[in-house]
């Protein structure tokens, strides 16, 4: 059914994938951005954004006759979906300066340095799995764009490039506020991606058993929580979430997830009763939604990666991995193992999942005060790093014994 | 074959990049293509099928340690430019160096192509992770434990250098 895809010459299909990310990502992105302002108001009980709606004629003819659709046009209004557009349009027709004392190349570079990490991650996080025949077996296959080995690795890895934007656009923007920002911002990545590697490495001690192949790959993180559950025994470990019987390194990589993702209550590199804006304090219109995107973008890929270690990936619940839920719903519909159907079913509960997560970082942002600055470093540094080495220690010598 | 086509783009990125460093004026420039440089040489390790060892090049050396290049020279508004002339025995010890670099290329070029043998006989031992990690901890293990203790040590230094005691009672 796919194979005229696979027909194609491997150049043409990589653009193909780099152009669904973007297409994927950056609409999914802007929507959080709204998503924010609604989540914001409604915690603080007021509706937020539900004015405005698109004209008729001109270029947004089509929004504007969407929009006087009975019920669902006021809905959407509501909702704040032409707010969106609208907003979307500012940042895009919006005269860009470039304040004349700031470094331009630089200036120029670093909303483009925010954007490349953050999109190329996307290509090796597994969102999905379907069966496959593969040499006359049925195998679980993983949907990914680059299903390598060294998944996490790989994500860590080009990731951990997103501080140089801060950095950037800090120096280049020759500001003290954003200077002071982009200080701050990256002793706070740097500080905080040492916990955070450190309380995945339980997840794969567990993974890679002694004499088995090693593997750091996101799918095998998932396949390891795809038991059934069979009553009370190891089996139905294996079942598990990983935050189950790996709590304390869920927790500190969410919290490490918050400061690498500049989120507050860790907006050390924004802080606006502090810094005016901080690291973006000489940026506007495209330049400004390229690193607010990218923050997004980041916190998609965090959650998208916390999902895949600690919360199941794409099973719907503990002990009821996406095969069992494909074979129950095969009761009812028939084309129900089929790749394309199962490949949306796993799409849907993981992208459902993700985007509980993305709430839930709305609403921390929205109850917590954020930190000063010399508590987040003591929380990274003497809190954080130390209980994630225990926690290690704590998981390599339970293992060893278990395995014994 | 297309392999060699990147080897040779990669070699001279990283190259380029290399005497970027040495050669710019400015500070910030100058980390910014030590980071160009070895993303370059992680470029290197893929060709090579070292996927581990690229990661970690990008990991570790360009998320991390020029990151915090650049966060000291932010920190201490280190300005490029004017600097003392060299003394002699820089020049020395430049000759040196530059001549041991002539020895090792040539070395290369004289007899490297003749022992390596067939390539594609040569199982790479960093190709995956389970032989890299046994490698590291059986083989290798007196160098990497040497290593770590040089970084201690390292680490030490700077904690004595920089942080100041006001008698006894700090130290301990």
């Amino acid at each position: 059914m796919f194979d005229f895809y696979f027909h194609l010459p491997l150049i043409v299909r990589l653009v193909l994938q780099a152009i669904a990310v973007i297409l994927f990502m950056f609409p999914v992105a802007a929507a959080c951005s709204m998503a924010e302002r609604k989540v914001c108001a409604w915690i603080q009980n007021r509706p937020g954004p539900n004015r405005t709606i698109a004209p008729i004629g001109g270029l947004l003819t089509p929004l504007g006759i969407v929009g006087r659709i009975p019920f669902l046009g006021p809905f959407l209004q509501q909702m704040g979906i032409f707010q969106l557009a609208a907003d979307g349009g500012k940042f895009t027709f919006k005269e860009d300066p470039v304040p004349a004392h700031v470094n331009k190349f630089y200036f120029i570079l670093a909303p483009i340095v925010a954007m490349i990490p953050a999109l190329t991650t996307v290509a090796v996080v597994p969102v999905g799995a379907y069966y496959a025949v593969v040499n006359g077996q049925t195998i679980l296959q993983p949907i990914v764009l680059a299903n390598v080995d060294i998944g996490l690795l790989a994500v860590f890895a080009v990731s951990s490039l997103g501080v140089y934007a801060v950095i950037l656009a800090g120096w280049a923007s020759n500001s003290k506020y954003a200077f002071l920002g982009g200080v701050r911002a990256s002793a706070q990545l740097v500080s905080y991606e040492l916990a955070m590697t450190l309380s995945v490495l339980p997840s794969f001690l567990w993974m890679n058993k002694p004499g088995g192949q090693g593997t750091l790959s996101l799918f095998d993180a998932v396949q390891m929580q795809n038991g059934v559950w069979h009553g009370f025994s190891m089996a139905s470990l294996h079942g598990m979430w990983g935050v189950f019987y790996m709590p304390i390194s869920a927790f500190i990589f969410l919290v490490a997830l918050f400061a690498e993702t500049n989120r507050a209550p860790f907006d050390m590199a924004e802080a606006e009763s502090e810094l005016v804006a901080g690291f973006h304090t000489e940026y506007g219109a495209f330049k400004w939604s390229l690193f607010f995107l990218a923050e997004y973008c980041h916190m998609i890929i965090g959650s998208a990666v916390c999902i895949l270690l600690f919360f199941g990936g794409w099973n719907i619940l503990p002990w009821i991995p996406l095969t069992t839920l494909i074979d129950w719903l095969s009761h009812f519909i028939p084309f129900a193992a089929h790749p394309l159907f199962m490949g949306l079913v796993g799409i849907g509960i993981f992208v459902g999942k993700v985007f509980s997560f993305i709430f839930f970082f709305m609403w921390v942002r929205w109850t917590l005060p954020r930190f000063r600055y010399d508590q987040v470093m003591h929380l990274g540094w003497k809190k954080l790093l130390p209980l994630s080495i225990a926690n290690l220690i704590f998981y390599t010598l339970g293992i060893a014994l278990l395995q014994k | 074959m297309s392999s060699d086509i990147f080897f040779y783009l990669f070699a001279a990125f990283t190259t380029g990049t290399a005497l970027a460093v040495v050669l710019t004026k400015n500070t910030v420039a100058s980390a910014l293509s030590l980071l160009l440089c070895l993303v370059g040489v992680a470029g290197v390790f893929i060709l090579l099928d070292a996927f581990l060892l690229a990661a970690l090049m990008v990991f570790v050396y360009a998320g991390a340690v020029v990151a915090l290049f650049l966060f000291i020279i932010m920190l201490l508004d280190a300005q490029g430019g004017d600097r003392k002339p060299f003394k002699k025995t820089a020049y020395v010890s430049g000759g040196i160096a530059f001549a041991l670099l002539v020895v090792g290329v040539l070395s290369f070029w004289k007899s490297g192509q003749q022992t390596t043998g067939e390539l594609g006989s040569i199982v790479p031992v960093g190709s995956t992770l389970k032989n890299y990690g046994e490698q590291l901890f059986t083989t290798y293990l007196l160098p990497v434990q040497i290593v770590g203790f040089l970084l201690l040590i390292a680490m030490l230094g700077v904690i004595v250098l920089s942080k100041k005691f006001e008698g006894l009672e700090d130290i301990k």
